[in-house]
C-alpha cells in the first residue's frame, strides 16, 4: 500500500475524528468542574451567571467582595463583561454557585416576596460623587420615588441634579440599588439603563406588592 | 465574540475556555487517551486562568493553552507513570482508553500505540493547528524531525486502520 507524502490537513482531522466522540458532554463537565476549582483556589476573580427576569436576561457579576455588576440585556452581556475584563480582570467564569444568594433574592424581589435586598456589594465601578449618590439610593424606600433634585440634596451637592442623572444612568447595580426609584419632578419617569418599559414595569411591580 | 480594541485587552477567560475547550480536549484525548484527558484538561485550563493576567495582549492564546496542555500531560503521564510508561515502543497490551463508540475504538487503539513523540506531532499539528517550528520547541530537536513525527505517525495510523480492517473482514470475533 503506497501512501500520499503530502498529507492533507483535512484528511487527517477526518481520520482522528473518532477522538470528539462525546466531546460536547465532557466540556460541559469540565467547565462546571473548573469553576468550581477556580473558586475553591481563588483563581476567579469576577463570577457571572445570567438570570431570567421580567424585564429580560440579568447578567449578574461577582468578585470576591461581593456584587459588582447586575446588567440588562439591552447594555449587550458580551460588551459587559468586555468592560469587567478591562476595569476589574480578565480572570472571569461562568460560575453560579456564587450568585445563587443574589440570583433567589432578585427572583423573590420579581415575585413581589421581597423588599430589601440583603447582598454585600462591591461598589468598585463608581467613584466620587457618582458612589455617594449609589450609596443614598437604598434609601427610598420600596414603593417610593424621590426626584432627581430631592437625591441631589441627600447626596449633598444640591446644584448637581444633572450628575444624579448621570450616576442612575451608570449605576453599575441597578434593580439591587434602586436607581429606578428615581423620577424627574414632574413625575414622568425619566430614564433608565435598562429603558423606560424596564424602569415602568419595576416601579408598578412595588406599587402594586 | 468581538476582538479587542487595543493591544492590552484581554476577552473574558470564558471565552478563551469557549472557543478553544474542544481543542485542548482533543489533543489531551490524543495525547494521554480519552479517560485521563479530563483531569489534563483541569489542570490546563486552571493553570491557564491563574497565569492569564500576564499572558501578552498579541499572544497566540491556542498555541499558549497547547503549551501549557503538554506540560500537563507529561505530568499526568509522570504522575501515573506505573500504567502509563512513555516509550519508543509501547508493549502489546490492553488499551487503557474508553470506548466512547464502539466503531471509533480502532482509532483510539491506533493512537494510544503510536510512540509519545509521533502522538504528540499528530495531535498539536492536525489537532491544534501548530507549525512544526512551535512544535520543535516543546518536543525537543528539529522542525523536521517533528514533521517527520507527524507524517510517520499520520502514516502509522492509517496502516493500524487499514491493518484492522482487513483483519475485521476476515475474523470478526477477535476484534471487540
Amino acid at each position: 500500500m503506497t501512501l500520499d507524502p503530502t498529507l492533507d490537513h483535512s484528511e487527517v482531522a477526518e481520520l482522528l475524528h473518532p477522538l470528539d466522540d462525546g466531546l460536547e458532554p465532557a466540556i460541559a463537565s469540565l467547565r462546571a468542574r473548573l469553576a468550581r476549582d477556580a473558586q475553591l483556589t481563588h483563581t476567579l476573580d469576577v463570577a457571572y451567571r445570567v438570570v431570567d427576569s421580567p424585564v429580560g436576561k440579568l447578567l449578574l457579576a461577582a468578585t470576591d467582595r461581593g456584587i459588582v455588576r447586575v446588567a440588562f440585556e439591552v447594555e449587550d452581556h458580551v460588551e459587559v463583561l468586555q468592560a469587567l475584563a478591562n476595569s476589574v480582570s480578565p480572570r472571569i467564569l461562568q460560575a453560579p454557585a456564587r450568585l445563587e444568594d443574589a440570583a433567589r433574592q432578585l427572583d423573590e424581589y420579581f415575585s413581589g416576596k421581597r423588599r430589601e435586598f440583603d447582598l454585600i456589594l462591591d461598589f468598585r465601578l463608581a467613584r466620587g460623587f457618582r458612589l455617594n449618590v449609589l450609596q443614598h439610593l437604598p434609601r427610598i424606600a420600596y414603593g417610593n420615588t424621590e426626584s432627581y433634585a430631592q437625591v441631589a440634596q441627600a447626596a449633598g451637592s444640591p446644584n448637581a441634579v444633572r450628575a444624579v442623572g448621570t450616576a442612575c444612568a451608570t449605576n453599575p447595580l441597578p434593580v439591587i440599588v434602586p436607581c429606578h426609584r428615581v423620577v424627574k419632578s414632574d413625575g414622568s419617569f425619566g430614564g433608565y439603563l435598562g429603558g423606560t418599559d424596564a424602569k415602568r414595569a419595576l416601579l408598578t411591580l412595588e406599587a402594586a406588592a | 465574540m468581538q476582538l479587542d480594541q487595543s493591544a492590552t485587552a484581554k476577552v473574558p477567560f470564558e471565552a478563551v475556555v469557549q472557543e478553544h475547550g474542544a481543542t485542548v480536549l482533543r489533543v489531551c484525548r490524543a495525547v494521554l487517551g480519552v479517560h485521563d484527558a479530563d483531569d489534563a484538561w483541569s489542570d490546563t485550563f486552571l493553570s491557564a486562568l491563574q497565569a492569564y493576567p500576564a499572558l501578552p495582549g498579541e499572544a497566540n492564546v491556542q498555541a499558549w493553552l497547547v503549551t501549557i496542555a503538554h506540560r500537563k500531560c507529561i505530568d499526568h503521564v509522570r504522575a501515573g507513570s506505573r500504567r502509563a510508561v512513555p516509550v519508543d515502543s509501547p508493549p502489546e497490551r490492553p488499551s487503557g482508553l474508553g470506548i466512547p463508540g464502539a466503531g471509533n475504538a480502532e482509532l483510539l487503539d491506533a493512537v494510544s500505540h503510536l510512540p509519545p513523540k509521533q502522538r504528540q506531532a499528530v495531535a498539536y499539528h492536525y489537532l491544534a493547528g501548530l507549525a512544526y517550528k512551535d512544535i520543535a520547541i516543546l518536543l525537543g530537536g528539529t522542525p523536521e524531525a517533528a514533521r517527520r513525527a507527524g507524517a510517520d505517525g499520520v502514516k502509522a495510523l492509517r496502516l493500524a486502520l487499514a491493518e484492522r480492517s482487513v483483519l475485521a473482514h476476515s475474523s470478526k470475533g477477535e476484534i471487540r
